[in-house]
C-alpha cells in the first residue's frame, strides 16, 4: 500500500517534471528566437552582410523557378564571363529549408515574402538547435544538464553572431543539423536501435546539404568509435551506431551535387572508411572469440595478426603512395589550413585574406563564450564521473573543437555548442550537489525525526550499497568488454530497487554533503555567474552582433548617424545602368552587387577561381592605363570601390588593398608587394611609394578627396594622403554616395580620334624644333 | 525576363553613327558649311564645289571670321559636314573654335581641311587633333627636285606631280587615276602607330619639306615618302576627315591644267586632281565604303527562334546581313572574308561566314564543350570601310541533370555487379534466417 502510494507519487513527480521540462524548453525556444530579434528591432528586417545575400538570391530563384531549375541553374551574372553552375556548387540545405518554409506558409495562405522567411530562418533554427542540445545533453547526463545546456546555447554569443535575424547563412541551419546528428548518434549508441541509426544517417544528410563543416562530423564520429574500440568498449550498439551511418550517410552525401564523388574520393572522408574497416575486423574478432575456445583463439590471433600485419602494411603503403602523389595530398586548402595553421598564409593568400579564417585572439573567447570558458573544465571532469560512451563522445567533441576554434575564428561556432553542453553539465552537477547538501542540512536542522529515520535507513543501506559495489567490481572484471550491457543491468537493478532508492540515494547524497554555508555561497555565486552570462549575452546580441553591416550607425554627440551608403550605391547601379553592364569590384561586394543591384559581376564571394580574382586584384594594383585594358578586356563598364576615409569606416578597399596586391602578385608576378610598401610599411601619405600613389585603387579611392576638407585627411589611416590633386584619364566618376563610402566609376570609351604629336598648348612664338623631340606622351589607346 | 538576359549590343562605335551622323534614313540631305578666307575662293575653286552641288550637297559659304557663324544651335548641328578652305584664319568667328570642330567630328560629322603654305596655327591645331602633324616650320613647303611638274610658272620645284596613291578602290574609286595629281603646299607627317589615319597621296622618296626661299642649313625634318600630301582619317565613330596641305590643288587652275612629270615624256592633257579629289570626296561624304550590319540572328540548327541560352555541344546557326551605301541606296555587300567568333576571353570558334551574294552572311557551328558567357563577335575592319564590330552576348550552360545518358554501355559490369550483389544478399538473408 505504502509502496504503491510512493510509486504513484513518483510517477506524479515524473509527470510534473516532464511538463515543467516541456514548458522550460518552450521558453528556451522563445528566448533563443527573441534574443536574435535585436537586429530587426534596432535596424530593420533586412538580410545581413555578404554571403546571406547570395543565399537570399538563390532562395528567390528557387521559389520562383522550382527545384529542378535550381538544381540546374547556370548563373551568367557572376564570374563573368565564366559563369557559375550554382546548382552544383552550392550547399542547398539552407535554401531548400527556407524555400520549404516559404512554400508551406504560402500554401497555408500566409503570404510572407521570401525575404521575411529568409530573415527569420536563423532564429527559428536557433530554437531548434537549443532543443537538440537538450536532447543531446540529456542523453549524456540527464534532463537537468540538458535543460541547462539548452538555456546556455540559446544565448551563447558565438552562435548569436551567426544566427541573428537576417544572418541568412549556412551556419544558421548547420549548427542545428550538427547537434541533432550528434544526438542521434549518441541515442543510437545508448539504445542500439536501427531506427535511430537510420534517422542519424538522414540527419547527417541534412548536415551535408547544409554546410561544408559536415567533414567535422564524419571525422569526429570515427574518432569516437576508434576511441571506444581502443578502450575496449566495443559493443553491438557501437556497430549499429556507426556502420549504417557510414554506408547510408556516404550514399546520401554523394547525392548532394556539391559533394558528389568527393564523398569517397577526398582525404577528409578516408578516416571514416578506415574506421569502418577496423570496426568490422573487431566485430569479426569478437564473433570468432565467441565461437572458439580460448586456446584456439590465441592460436588464431597469432596467425591472423602475423598475416594481417603484412597485408595491412602493403595496403597502407599503397594508400600513402597514392595520396602522396596528389599535390595537395588529397586535402582541400581549407582543410589543410586546419591541420597546419600556417598553411594558408604560406600558400593560399585568398584563404588567409578572409578575416574569419584567421586564428582568434584570447579576448574573442571571452567575448564569444564568456563564463562558459571557466565552466568547461568542470564539465569535462563531470563527464569522467563516470565515463560512459556518451560522455566520452562529448569530451572528444570539445577537445577537437577547441583545437579547430583556435585555428579559425569561424569554427568558434562549432566549439560553442560543445562548450554549452559541458557548461550545462558542470552547472547542473554543481547545482545538484549544492541543493542536495542544502536539502540534507535543512532536513537535519528542521525535522529530527525524519533525519533520524533517514539516518537509520542509511545505516541499514550502507552495507548493502557496499555489496552492490563489490558486485559491480566483480562484474567489471568478469565481462569488461561489454560494459554497456552491464550498465544496462545496473540501471535495471536500480529500477528494481526503486523503492529502496530513496533511502539509498540519501546515503549517496550524504557522502557528498557540503556544509550549509558553503553550499549557499556556492549557489549564490553560481547564480551570480549565470546572471553575468545572461547580461553579457544580451549585451552581445543587442550591441555587438546585430549590425547588418550594410547599414552602419554611429553615435556622436550630435546623435545617431546612419550610413546607408551601400544600398544607395546598389540602388544607383540598379536604376542607372544597363541590365547587362558588368561591374568590377573586389570580391567582397560581388554577392551584394548581384543580389541588390542585379548587375553582372566579375568576381564574388564564392572564391572558386583564384586566377579571376587575381586578375581583378592586378587591375586594382596597376596604373590606370593597364587597369583600363584589363577591365576592358573583361567588358567591364563600371568599377566600384569602397572608401572609408571620409567617415572612418575601417574595412574599406584601401585597407584590403595589400591582399589584392598579394593575390594579384601570386598569379601575375609583375605585381610585387614591396613596390607598394615603404620600408615594409603600408602607407598612403606623402611617404608612400610612387607605385602605390599611381595604382588604380589609390586613385579611385582618393579622386577629388581633397575637395572635401581641403587637406585630404584620411580618417581611417589618420594621415593626409600623399597625392592630392590628380586627374583620371581612363575612368570617370559617375557616382559617389552621401558619405563617400561607395564610389562608382565608369570606364571611358576609347577615344574617337588619335591626336597628333604636337603639343596642345603650343605657344605661338615658341620655336617648333626645340619642343619637337620633347617627351611625347605615348598614346594610351594602343 | 529570359529575353532580358540576352541582348544585342552594336559596339559603341556604331551607335553614334546611326544616331547622329551619316543618317541611313535620309542620307542625301547633306548640308555642308564651307569656311573660306575670302569669297574669291568660291569662284576660283568653282569646279570642285560644282561637283559637290551636282551630287546633291547644299553648300553654304561663310567667311571664316564671320561673327555669326556657328555649327550648332540649340544643341542641334546645323550641318552634316564642314569644309575648311581658310588656311590663314587666326581665329574663327562666331562660336566656332578648335574644340567645337573636334566635337563636331566626335559626334560623327565629316570634315575637309585644306592648309596652305601660310597655314595658321589654328588650322594646324585642328589637323593635330585629327592625328596629322603639318611641318612645324611655317615657311616650309614640299619640294621635289625629281618628281616636280613641268610648268611655266614655277621654278623652285614646289609644284609636285605625284601619283603615289593608296591602293584602295574603296577610297579612290575603281577607275584608275591615270594622270598625276598636282600639289603645291605644305607636307605633313603621320604617327605610324596611329591606326585611324591613312596616307592617301604620299610624296615621292626624293621629296623633302623646307623653305624654298632660303638655303638649307639643317637637314630637313620631313623627308621622302614619310611626307604625306593628302591623308584621310576615319575616326572610331566612322566620322571621316580629309586633310591636305594644299588648298590650290582644289582650284580650277589645277583641275584644268595639263601635267607633265619631270623626266617623263608623257604629257597629260588634264591633271588627275579632279578625278582624285572628287573620288575622295565621295569617300569622305560616305558615298562609298560605308557598311551597315542588320538582322543579327542566331538559332539552333533546325529551329528558327532565338534561344535565351545554349547548351554545350548544341549546333547553331549565326547569320547577319551586311549592306553598303552606294550614294543612293543600300546595296548588298559581297565579300568572302567576313568572320564570326564565338568568344569568351578568347575565340573558341572562328569561322568564315558564307554569303549568298545578296548581303546575307551565315555560318553553322557547334558550341564548344565549355560553358560560360559567350559572345558572337564580328570584327570586320578593312581598309577604307567603316569598321563593323558587332557583339551579342549569349550564355552557354552545361547539361541538365537529366540530359546525360541514362545507361552507359561501358558501365554494364558495374550494373551487373550491383544487381547480383543485391540478389546474393537477399538469398543469403533468406538462407541465414530460415535454414535452421
Amino acid at each position: 500500500m505504502a509502496a504503491a502510494a510512493k510509486a504513484g507519487e513518483a510517477t506524479l513527480r515524473h509527470a510534473f517534471g516532464n511538463v515543467l521540462s516541456f514548458f522550460i524548453l518552450l521558453l528556451i525556444g522563445v528566448l533563443a528566437f527573441s534574443i536574435r530579434l535585436f537586429s530587426v528591432i534596432k535596424y530593420e528586417s533586412v538580410i545581413h552582410e555578404f554571403d546571406p545575400y547570395f543565399n537570399y538570391r538563390v532562395t528567390q530563384f528557387l521559389t520562383k523557378n522550382g527545384i529542378y531549375d535550381f538544381w540546374n541553374w547556370f548563373d551568367d551574372r557572376t564570374w563573368y564571363p565564366l559563369g557559375r553552375v550554382i546548382g552544383g556548387t552550392v550547399y542547398p540545405g539552407l535554401t531548400l529549408t527556407a524555400g520549404t518554409i516559404w512554400w508551406l506558409l504560402n500554401s497555408l495562405n500566409i503570404p510572407l515574402s521570401v525575404e521575411t522567411v529568409c530573415v527569420f530562418t536563423a532564429p527559428i533554427f536557433s530554437a531548434f538547435a537549443s532543443w537538440a542540445t537538450y536532447l543531446l545533453t540529456k542523453e549524456v547526463k540527464g534532463a537537468g544538464a540538458g535543460l541547462t545546456a539548452a538555456a546556455l546555447l540559446a544565448m551563447v554569443p558565438s552562435y548569436i553572431s551567426r544566427s541573428v535575424a537576417g544572418s541568412y547563412d549556412n551556419e544558421a541551419v548547420a549548427i542545428f543539423a550538427l547537434i541533432i546528428t550528434f544526438y542521434l548518434y549518441i541515442k543510437t549508441l545508448n539504445t542500439g536501435s536501427l531506427f535511430y541509426a537510420t534517422l542519424n544517417a538522414i540527419a547527417y544528410f541534412y548536415m551535408v546539404c547544409s554546410w561544408g563543416g559536415y567533414t567535422f562530423i564524419i571525422n569526429l564520429i570515427p574518432m569516437h568509435v576508434l576511441l571506444c574500440i581502443v578502450t575496449g568498449r566495443y559493443s553491438s550498439r557501437l556497430y549499429i551506431a556507426y556502420a549504417p551511418l557510414v554506408v547510408l550517410g556516404t550514399l546520401l552525401a554523394a547525392l548532394v551535387p556539391v559533394v558528389g564523388f568527393n564523398a569517397v574520393m577526398t582525404s577528409e572522408h578516408f578516416a571514416s572508411f578506415l574506421v569502418f574497416i577496423i570496426l568490422h575486423v573487431v566485430a569479426l574478432v569478437y564473433y570468432i572469440k565467441g565461437i572458439l575456445s580460448p586456446k584456439m583463439f590465441k592460436v588464431a590471433v597469432t596467425l591472423v595478426v602475423s598475416v594481417g600485419l603484412v597485408v595491412c602494411c602493403a595496403v597502407i603503403a599503397i594508400l600513402v603512395a597514392l595520396v602522396a602523389s596528389s599535390p595537395t595530398k588529397g586535402w582541400s586548402g581549407r582543410s589543410l589550413s586546419l591541420l597546419d595553421p600556417t598553411y594558408a598564409s604560406k600558400y593560399i593568400p585568398i584563404i588567409a585574406s578572409v578575416s574569419e579564417h584567421q586564428p582568434p585572439t584570447w579576448p574573442s573567447y571571452f567575448m564569444d563564450i564568456n563564463v562558459l570558458a571557466f565552466l568547461v573544465p568542470a564539465g569535462i571532469i563531470a563527464c569522467f564521473l563516470p565515463l560512459s560512451d556518451a560522455s566520452s563522445f562529448v569530451v572528444l567533441y570539445i577537445v577537437t573543437s577547441v583545437y579547430f576554434s583556435g585555428v579559425m575564428v569561424r569554427l568558434m561556432l562549432v566549439f560553442a555548442p560543445a562548450a554549452c553542453i559541458m557548461s550545462g553539465i558542470a552547472l547542473s552537477q554543481a547545482f545538484d550537489v549544492f541543493t542536495r547538501s542544502i536539502k540534507f542540512q535543512l532536513l537535519r536542522i528542521l525535522g529530527f525525526s525524519e533525519a533520524d529515520a533517514g539516518d537509520g535507513s542509511s545505516a541499514n543501506v550502507v552495507p548493502e550499497n557496499d555489496a552492490v559495489k563489490v558486485d559491480k567490481s566483480e562484474e567489471t572484471i568478469k565481462e569488461r568488454p561489454s560494459r554497456k550491457n552491464k550498465k544496462k543491468e545496473k540501471e535495471q537493478m536500480e529500477k528494481a530497487q526503486a523503492e529502496k532508492t530513496s533511502a539509498k540515494s540519501k546515503t549517496e547524497k550524504r557522502l557528498l554533503v557540503l556544509p550549509m554555508e558553503l553550499s549557499v555561497i556556492g549557489l549564490l555565486l553560481l547564480v551570480f555567474m549565470g546572471a553575468f552570462y545572461v547580461v553579457h549575452c544580451v549585451w552581445a546580441a543587442a550591441e555587438a552582433y546585430s549590425a547588418p553591416s550594410i547599414v552602419l550607425t554611429s553615435y556622436t554627440h550630435e546623435g545617431l548617424h546612419v550610413f546607408d551608403d551601400f544600398r544607395e550605391a546598389y540602388a544607383w547601379l540598379r536604376h542607372n545602368t544597363e541590365v547587362d553592364d558588368k561591374v568590377a569590384s573586389w570580391w567582397d561586394y560581388g554577392y551584394q552587387t548581384t543580389a541588390m543591384a542585379n548587375r553582372t559581376v566579375i568576381v564574388d564571394n564564392n572564391t572558386w577561381n583564384n586566377t579571376h580574382i587575381a586578375t581583378v586584384g592586378t587591375a586594382m594594383s596597376s596604373p590606370e592605363k593597364a587597369a583600363w585594358e584589363i577591365f576592358n578586356s573583361l567588358d567591364v563598364k563600371y568599377v566600384l570601390v569602397v572608401f572609408g576615409g571620409l567617415v572612418g569606416y575601417p574595412s574599406d578597399d584601401i585597407n584590403k588593398f595589400l591582399w589584392m596586391v598579394r593575390i594579384g602578385g601570386g598569379v601575375f608576378p609583375h605585381i610585387k608587394e614591396p613596390d607598394y610598401l615603404r620600408d615594409g610599411q603600408y602607407r598612403i601619405d606623402s611617404q608612400a611609394t610612387p607605385t602605390m600613389l599611381n595604382c588604380l585603387m589609390y586613385k579611385l579611392s582618393y579622386y577629388r578627396f581633397v575637395e572635401t576638407d581641403g587637406k585630404g585627411f584620411d580618417r581611417v589611416r589618420r594621415t593626409e594622403i600623399g597625392k592630392k590633386y590628380f586627374k583620371l584619364t581612363h575612368f570617370e566618376e559617375v557616382f559617389t554616395t552621401h558619405h563617400w563610402m561607395v564610389r562608382i566609376y565608369k570606364l571611358k570609351p576609347s577615344k574617337n580620334r588619335i591626336r597628333g604629336k604636337m603639343k596642345k598648348s603650343k605657344s605661338r612664338t615658341s620655336t617648333p624644333s626645340s619642343k619637337r623631340s620633347g617627351s611625347r606622351k605615348k598614346n594610351p589607346w594602343q | 525576363m529570359a529575353k532580358l538576359l540576352l541582348y544585342l549590343t552594336l559596339a559603341t562605335s556604331l551607335i553614334p553613327l546611326f544616331s547622329v551622323a551619316f543618317s541611313p534614313e535620309n542620307p542625301t540631305d547633306r548640308r555642308v558649311l564651307v569656311l573660306v578666307d575670302d569669297f574669291a575662293i568660291k569662284s576660283s575653286h568653282s569646279l570642285y564645289f560644282g561637283s559637290l552641288t551636282s551630287r546633291g550637297f547644299q553648300l553654304e559659304f561663310k567667311l571664316a571670321d564671320d561673327p555669326n557663324i556657328g555649327l550648332q544651335r540649340y544643341g542641334q548641328y546645323l550641318y552634316d559636314a564642314l569644309v575648311l578652305f581658310c588656311p590663314s584664319v587666326e581665329r574663327f568667328g562666331g562660336s566656332i573654335d578648335v574644340a567645337s570642330i573636334v566635337d563636331f567630328v566626335d559626334s560623327g560629322h565629316d570634315l575637309i581641311v585644306a592648309a596652305d603654305s601660310n597655314a595658321s596655327d589654328l588650322i594646324r591645331e585642328v589637323a593635330t587633333e585629327c592625328g596629322v602633324d603639318f611641318d612645324e616650320d611655317p615657311a616650309a613647303m614640299v619640294i621635289d627636285h625629281i618628281n616636280y611638274a613641268v610648268s611655266n610658272f614655277d621654278g623652285d620645284h614646289t609644284l609636285i606631280a605625284s601619283d603615289d596613291f593608296i591602293k584602295a578602290d574603296v577610297i579612290l574609286g575603281s577607275k584608275k587615276i591615270e594622270a598625276p595629281v598636282l600639289f603645291q603646299g605644305i607636307g605633313h607627317s603621320l604617327n605610324p602607330a596611329n591606326s585611324l589615319v591613312l596616307k592617301v597621296l604620299s610624296a615621292s622618296s626624293s621629296a623633302y619639306s623646307a623653305n624654298p626661299k632660303s638655303k638649307l642649313s639643317n637637314p630637313p625634318s620631313l623627308t621622302g615618302s614619310a611626307i604625306s600630301l593628302v591623308s584621310v582619317v576615319q575616326a572610331r565613330n566612322n566620322a571621316r576627315i580629309l586633310i591636305t596641305g594644299s588648298l590650290s590643288m582644289f582650284s580650277n587652275r589645277f583641275f584644268r591644267s595639263g601635267v607633265q612629270k619631270a623626266g617623263s615624256s608623257i604629257k597629260h592633257e588634264k591633271s588627275g586632281n579632279e578625278q582624285f579629289l572628287t573620288e575622295i570626296s565621295k569617300w569622305v561624304f560616305h558615298e562609298r565604303g560605308h557598311l551597315k550590319a542588320v538582322n543579327v540572328r542566331h538559332h539552333k540548327v533546325g529551329e528558327s527562334d532565338e534561344p535565351a541560352i545554349y547548351r554545350i555541344n548544341d549546333d547553331l546557326e549565326y547569320s547577319v546581313e551586311i549592306y553598303e551605301w552606294s550614294g543612293t541606296s543600300w546595296e548588298p555587300y559581297v565579300s568572302d572574308d567576313v568572320q564570326v567568333q564565338f568568344y569568351m576571353m578568347s575565340p573558341y570558334v572562328l569561322k568564315t561566314l558564307s554569303t549568298d551574294q545578296k548581303g546575307h552572311y551565315s555560318a553553322e557551328f557547334k558550341v564548344p564543350d565549355v560553358y560560360g558567357v559567350f559572345q558572337f563577335k564580328v570584327e570586320y575592319q578593312r581598309l577604307g570601310y567603316t569598321s563593323l564590330s558587332l557583339s551579342k552576348q549569349i550564355p552557354v550552360r552545361p547539361y541538365r541533370h537529366n540530359e546525360y545518358e541514362r545507361f552507359l554501355p561501358a558501365a554494364y559490369p558495374y550494373y551487373g555487379s550491383a544487381f547480383s550483389m543485391m540478389a546474393g544478399f537477399f538469398i543469403f538473408t533468406i538462407v541465414h534466417l530460415y535454414s535452421k
